[in-house]
């Protein structure tokens, strides 16, 4: 369906259906409209990012995606790409463990920011140190979304989640962690970005980088990283509409978009 | 080949090769330590992949991986490293993932989790403690064996001693009986046809094929457990017949109390042991037999322990004779060894002392001190023994049919 075929969907009022049945036009690879995420929700726009650029790429039919846990998990059902369902924060291991015995596969991890920042930190630095030629996506929305809205490891200061009702206060919850920044830095690491779904221009700049950071991976280079800034709208506690301002104006000055290695 | 004198360690590693083993991941630890370098020095020779984890939680991660895969694949460490894994074997058993674990355990008995676990739900793995570095060369492969054929994890139970004690050994790859293809397994190449695969723990599917979901998975652990259990029993038995005491004790130990037992018999003793080779399964209808055939006044259980495995044999022999404690926590100075207990003249002391003990703890009390407070509480297992059926059909199965694995029944 092309897009002038495809419907209009307002948005200057609430829903008046369920949104998965509203506007869907499903992206390659994905097999079911169904959906449990959220309206609001930004990881189906990044999950789209990557599925296009597997098939733009033409290596979907060797893609073996590792999945960690959180709202994501419910792609492991959807996507038409094999997949290896890793407990929480272990997916860049199980990544390597896929890669090193199927090198001619392309593996993507997928995790969420509890899963990668909190969970399972030294997992992704470890793996990106030794220079895996996986690719791993993290989903960063700077809450515990499958939980309902816990402080995770990237809340910003100030950001209120049911953990941190006051706001996270760097005194006395610590200081939130630039993930992207921190693998950019090691010498293992092939290419790292930071993009964002809140915006047409930003999904669009996100799916670039999705593609470089798979390139590196077709080439060897190392290991490849793309974090993705996805909107919460639920977890965040606000209306699904104030979303994509809300990020821009929370955790997108902190995480800062951008491409940090390898461009 | 010809037999070749190897540490422990490096005949379970080539033992692992010959069975398939192509991808290992650890993380140092004695007595482990020994192994992971040989898998090392030796997989990429024959084509397959060591990773030096850094860290145990990462060294499962990338074994479920890699199992993930189809390949044959293992990890390990000691009872400590294997701690911070548990959470991995329970969801790899929910996953499917045929996993070989070596715990290459320190001077402290890890019975309890290597057959409870740490981990959460009802998994259970499948646990085989070899005696020597012979038996654990044949088990290792084993452990590939039934990893495969029961899409279940299996822990090699090793130790100190079997790790460091070099022996003599021909590590030839053992014929087992074949196998399903693992269609199961993942290679990129279902992804994009519609109808593409997932190896999980959750027990939900792909939208093509849904699963089982995830009540109906964690229902159908129990019967799978059940299964496993009605025909992989292993144990050896010796000097049963007409014996008055039976001994139970496995690995490394077991291999001394054989020793005594020999040596008791040569005087004259009616005593006998059993060894559970399968520690889960555990061996419930043999212990049970020995322990309730005519004649039997006690039953003794030897382990570095203050009491692990006698907790399974009171389970069996379920008040058919008193149980008697005989083991103790012996390490060496490190605690990564064993101690001054390990030792044939201290083991002979003990088991005469326990067959002293048992005589008077049974039938008359219980009050005899410290080490007969271990016996079974008499009135509420005097009379299970009437029951008539004390071991229901499926967990008693295995007795009969239950392949000797040591060759040693005397």
């Amino acid at each position: 369906m092309s897009t002038d075929q495809r419907p209009v969907v307002a948005t200057d009022a609430p829903p008046v259906e369920p949104a998965h049945e509203i506007g869907v036009r499903r992206p390659p690879l994905m097999m079911s409209d169904f959906s449990s995420f959220c309206p609001g929700c930004g990881e189906p726009i990044a999950a789209r990012a990557l599925l296009e650029n597997l098939v733009e790429l033409d290596v979907a039919e060797r893609t073996i995606a590792v999945l960690g846990i959180g709202c994501y998990t419910g792609f492991s059902a959807a996507f038409d790409l094999e997949t290896v369902q890793a407990l929480h924060g272990r997916a860049p291991s199980v990544a390597t463990g896929v890669k090193r015995m199927e090198p001619d596969t392309v593996v993507v991890a997928l995790q969420g920011d509890g899963d990668m920042v909190n969970e399972g930190l030294q997992e992704v630095l470890h793996t990106a140190a030794r220079g895996e030629p996986v690719t791993a996506i993290l989903l960063n929305n700077g809450v515990f979304g499958e939980t309902g809205g816990h402080m995770t490891a990237t809340s910003v200061l100030g950001q209120r989640t049911k953990n941190s009702l006051d706001g996270r206060d760097a005194s006395y919850h610590g200081y939130p962690i630039r993930i992207a920044d921190l693998l950019a830095q090691l010498d293992g690491v092939a290419y790292a970005a930071r993009g964002s779904v809140h915006s047409a221009g930003a999904a669009a700049k996100t799916k670039k980088m999705v593609r470089r950071a798979l390139e590196a991976q077709l080439e060897r280079r190392g290991f490849s990283f793309v974090e993705i800034l996805t909107m919460c709208p639920t977890g965040w506690f606000i209306g699904a509409p104030e979303g994509a301002d809300y990020m821009d104006d929370t955790l997108g000055r902190v995480h800062t978009m951008g491409e940090l290695k390898g461009a | 080949m010809t037999r070749r004198l190897m540490e422990g360690s490096e005949a379970m590693a080539e033992a692992a090769i010959a069975a398939g083993c192509r991808f290992f991941a650890g993380y140092p630890m004695t007595p482990f330590t020994e192994l992971l370098e040989h898998f090392a020095k030796r997989l990429p020779e024959v084509g397959g992949v060591c990773v030096n984890a850094e860290s145990e939680l990462e060294a499962v991660g990338m074994c479920w991986g890699a199992l993930s895969t189809g390949a044959r694949a293992a990890t390990g460490s000691t009872g400590q490293g294997l701690s911070l894994m548990q959470e991995s074997f329970a969801e790899a058993a929910l996953a499917g993932l045929p996993m070989v674990i070596f715990n290459m355990a320190r001077g402290q008995s890890d019975y309890f989790q290597a057959t409870r676990g740490g981990g959460h739900g009802d998994y259970r793995h499948i646990v085989l403690a070899p005696m020597d570095v012979v038996e654990a060369v044949e088990l290792t492969q084993l452990a590939f064996h039934l990893a495969d054929k029961w899409r279940n994890p299996v822990l090699v139970y090793g130790d100190f001693l079997i790790a460091h004690t070099y022996a003599a050994v021909d590590v030839e790859p053992i014929g087992f009986e074949p196998l399903p293809p693992k269609d199961w397994a993942l290679r990129g190449t279902t992804s994009a046809t519609g109808r593409a695969k997932i190896v999980t723990p959750l027990g939900i599917g792909k939208v093509h094929d849904v699963g089982p979901g995830i009540e109906a998975h964690f229902q159908a652990v129990g019967p799978h457990n059940d299964q496993i259990a009605a025909v992989e029993q292993r144990y050896e038995s010796g000097f049963l017949d007409d014996a008055e005491h039976v001994v139970v004790a496995f690995g490394s130990a077991a291999k001394f109390v054989r020793n005594v037992v020999d040596d008791l018999r040569a005087d004259g003793a009616r005593v006998g042991y059993v060894r559970p080779i399968t520690l889960w399964p555990f061996p419930y209808a043999a212990v049970h037999a020995a322990a309730a055939a005519d004649g039997v006044r006690g039953v003794l259980v030897f382990e570095n322990s203050a009491g692990q495995l006698i907790d399974d044999v009171r389970i069996a022999v379920e008040g058919a004779a008193p149980v008697t404690g005989i083991g103790g926590v012996s390490t060496d100075s490190s605690g990564f060894g064993v101690g001054d207990l390990y030792d044939v003249d201290v083991i002979r002391a003990r088991v005469e002392a326990g067959m002293g003990d048992a005589a008077e703890a049974w039938p008359e009390g219980r009050g005899a001190g410290a080490e007969s407070t271990r016996s079974v509480g008499a009135e509420s297992t005097r009379n299970v023994g009437d029951a008539a059926e004390p071991w229901p059909e499926g967990r008693g199965a295995g007795a009969e049919s239950t392949p000797n694995l040591g060759g040693v029944r005397r």
